[in-house]
């Protein structure tokens, strides 16, 4: 996947807070839930971004504020350069035609009472301007085809298809209005392991036969690697660590990020015994809570009395840039350093 | 043996004809073993757990033959008063979604304390001690004082702590965990297999673990029971199965899940979808998605063949699979 110099979706210091209020008659702000706080990515034009973290990380609200479910308390999303937060009207209607999504769930998200045709063509019924009316059961016909869904389905409903066919019916509305961005959050887990690959395998045929740009959303770290060109993992509504896939994976200088892929379990029962385990103590802190300086901090091993009183930036550290190398990546870690914990690849059989 | 399952079979009587989830399953468990069941949404291998431990819907479900051996004796025979007095005691069971399978308008120390009065006939005092210390034994912090607890003021990984102390409670011989750290993320994930894995090699209990994740499996089992429509396409030690698989679904499984180690190219993807319970397809279940089926296999049902010591795979051409043929 081509990865060109100008960014097609960018977000700068994106931030979404939920307010908490207590009474009935007089709403009085008393916190708020601060489920993004402060994101900053670029996407490249044909690149996938995966956004990873556990849940209540913020990366489904990413989601949302990408494709303008929801308005962000602070911060932009440039589309090709324009602010898309600040858009109403028409203008925010062509932006949307641009970003589409693909949703985690494939039984609630169709409508149980709505042909998949209908489905599908829903999308022409909001922007006409898409397709002219005589073309859209053709279309909808060409769309399931990409997908790798007899055209003949367009008549069914949702309740006759089983879980990976309903997710590629998400897929094909998604592609209807021939979208530049796919925010996909979790378009796989809640598929089977043998249907996983197909679905994951489609969306790499997409994306080089229309020209897409991903932003993937999942907690399922093997998955991401595997489709993303770079990676954001994400903690308490911020980014820890960002890089290219191999620098993440092969040479993670955030505690966080270390622990988090130590944890992953790997098939290979060969490794069961070598395999250096970081096991976190506690729970990720409430999001209406978080802790000063480093939101990690009480959780993190190496934290020190500097954790707790000034937040680390998404930056390059400072000694690992001299050095150079993949361990030289954007790291919002005060003691950043690099450490292997995904065993290298072994050869198999 | 601790447990010994033979043969058996398990249906469901739906409107929409006879669904036959379990089709003479047999496996094994020693005490001290772990035996990780795998398989996919529909491959039985819930229900074969939940008939081990008597806990089946009857109807629509229906136990139509097969053994349960359990310290010698048939649970299947037994009266459900006594198998009541198995159950806890025995064996005990984890489940998935620690929040269904806690009672929400009663405190986790009631819950847990119950065990004591009802299957040991302590007092409430008494019992209420016990559930300290169980909640302390699976590391909740503060346990006196959240004992009074509800299970919703509890984060995921507590609950399943929660559920894990009620298993534990009267140190069964034998758990079943059905998908216990499917809701839960990988960090808190880690942390509980732990912590079942430490607590069973204190007790010496026989522990079987149902699960669709490879990796999990591949980090806690001694032993793997492979499922597909309702029956074992494969066991083997788990060092064997990663090696060379000699089930062509296993072999699929394995070569379909992405790696963390590298970033790979295309994924093998097995083709079609798990069969329908209600029409399983003749002869292999397994066939219309087999990149190995032949003539025979449309036909005639695989039995389970004897691969090596101690290893299983109903395939007709599992010397071929076992040499990777056709991959």
């Amino acid at each position: 996947m081509a990865t060109s110099a100008e960014p097609i979706l960018e977000a700068d210091g994106l931030v979404k807070h939920y307010p908490l209020t207590r009474g009935i008659v007089f709403h009085k702000q008393i916190g708020a839930v601060r489920a993004v706080d402060g994101v900053d990515f670029t996407l490249g034009r044909g690149e996938t971004l995966g956004l990873v973290g556990e849940s209540g990380c913020g990366k489904s609200t990413v989601a949302k504020l990408l494709c303008n479910l929801e308005r962000p308390t602070a911060g932009a999303i440039r589309f090709k350069g324009e602010d898309i937060t600040r858009l109403s009207g028409r203008a925010l209607k062509a932006v949307r035609r641009n970003i589409q999504m693909v949703f985690q769930d494939p039984y609630t998200s169709l409508n149980p009472r709505m042909t998949v045709g209908d489905i599908i063509g829903e999308p022409y019924e909001i922007h006409p301007e898409a397709a002219p009316k005589g073309d859209r059961r053709q279309r909808v016909r060409e769309l399931l085809d990409v997908v790798g869904l007899d055209p003949a389905f367009a008549n069914r409903y949702p309740h006759q298809f089983s879980g990976g066919q309903r997710q590629r019916i998400g897929i094909a509305r998604g592609l209807a209005l021939r979208p530049e961005v796919i925010v996909a959050d979790e378009p796989v887990s809640a598929l089977d392991v043998s249907v996983q690959a197909q679905v994951i395998n489609l969306l790499d045929r997409l994306q080089t036969e229309f020209d897409l740009s991903y932003v993937f959303i999942a907690h399922d770290l093997s998955i991401v690697r595997h489709i993303s060109d770079r990676v954001g993992v994400m903690y308490l509504g911020r980014i820890v660590e960002t890089g290219r896939d191999a620098e993440i994976y092969d040479h993670p200088t955030h505690p966080y990020t270390q622990a988090l892929l130590s944890a992953v379990p790997v098939p290979d029962p060969a490794a069961r015994e070598d395999r250096e385990r970081i096991i976190l103590s506690g729970d990720v802190p409430s999001p209406a809570d978080i802790p000063s300086g480093c939101r990690f901090r009480t959780r993190c091993w190496k934290a020190r009395e500097r954790c707790a009183r000034e937040v680390p930036l998404l930056a390059v550290p400072a000694g690992l840039r001299e050095a150079g190398g993949p361990a030289a990546h954007d790291s919002a870690c005060h003691f950043a350093e690099p450490r292997q914990v995904v065993p290298p690849e072994q050869a198999r059989p | 043996m601790l447990l010994d399952v033979r043969d058996l079979r398990v249906e469901f009587r739906t409107r929409d004809g006879v669904a036959h989830a379990v089709n003479g399953v047999s496996y094994a468990v020693d005490a001290g073993e772990t035996l990780a069941v795998l398989g996919e949404s529909g491959s039985g291998k819930s229900v074969t757990a939940q008939a081990v431990m008597g806990i089946l819907d009857t109807p629509p479900g229906r136990i139509t033959g097969g053994q349960v051996l359990f310290q010698g004796r048939d649970l299947l025979t037994l009266k459900e008063e006594e198998r009541r007095k198995v159950r806890g005691a025995g064996l005990a069971m984890i489940f998935q979604d620690a929040l269904s399978a806690l009672n929400p308008v009663l405190p986790v120390g009631d819950q847990l304390g119950e065990m004591f009065t009802v299957h040991r006939g302590m007092s409430k005092k008494e019992a209420r001690v016990r559930a300290v210390e169980l909640m302390d034994r699976v590391r909740i912090p503060a346990a006196a004082q959240r004992v009074r607890d509800y299970p919703h003021q509890f984060s995921g990984g507590m609950r399943q702590r929660i559920m894990i102390a009620m298993a534990l409670a009267l140190e069964p011989a034998l758990i079943i965990a059905d998908e216990p750290t499917t809701a839960l993320d990988v960090t808190v994930q880690a942390q509980v297999m732990d912590l079942l894995a430490e607590l069973r090699r204190e007790y010496r209990m026989g522990l079987i673990l149902i699960t669709h994740d490879l990796g999990v499996v591949a980090d806690v089992a001694d032993r793997i029971a492979v499922m597909y429509a309702g029956r074992i396409v494969e066991s083997a030690p788990v060092h064997d199965i990663y090696k060379a698989p000699a089930h062509p679904y296993t072999r699929g499984l394995l070569d379909s899940i992405p790696r963390l180690d590298h970033k790979g190219r295309e994924l093998y993807a097995i083709k079609g979808l798990p069969p329908d319970l209600a029409a399983v397809p003749p002869g292999c279940a397994f066939h219309p998605r087999c990149p190995m089926a032949r003539d025979v296999c449309r036909t005639d049902v695989p039995p389970l063949h004897a691969v090596a010591d101690g290893r299983g795979s109903a395939c007709h051409f599992w010397r071929e699979c076992l040499r990777g043929d056709e991959r």
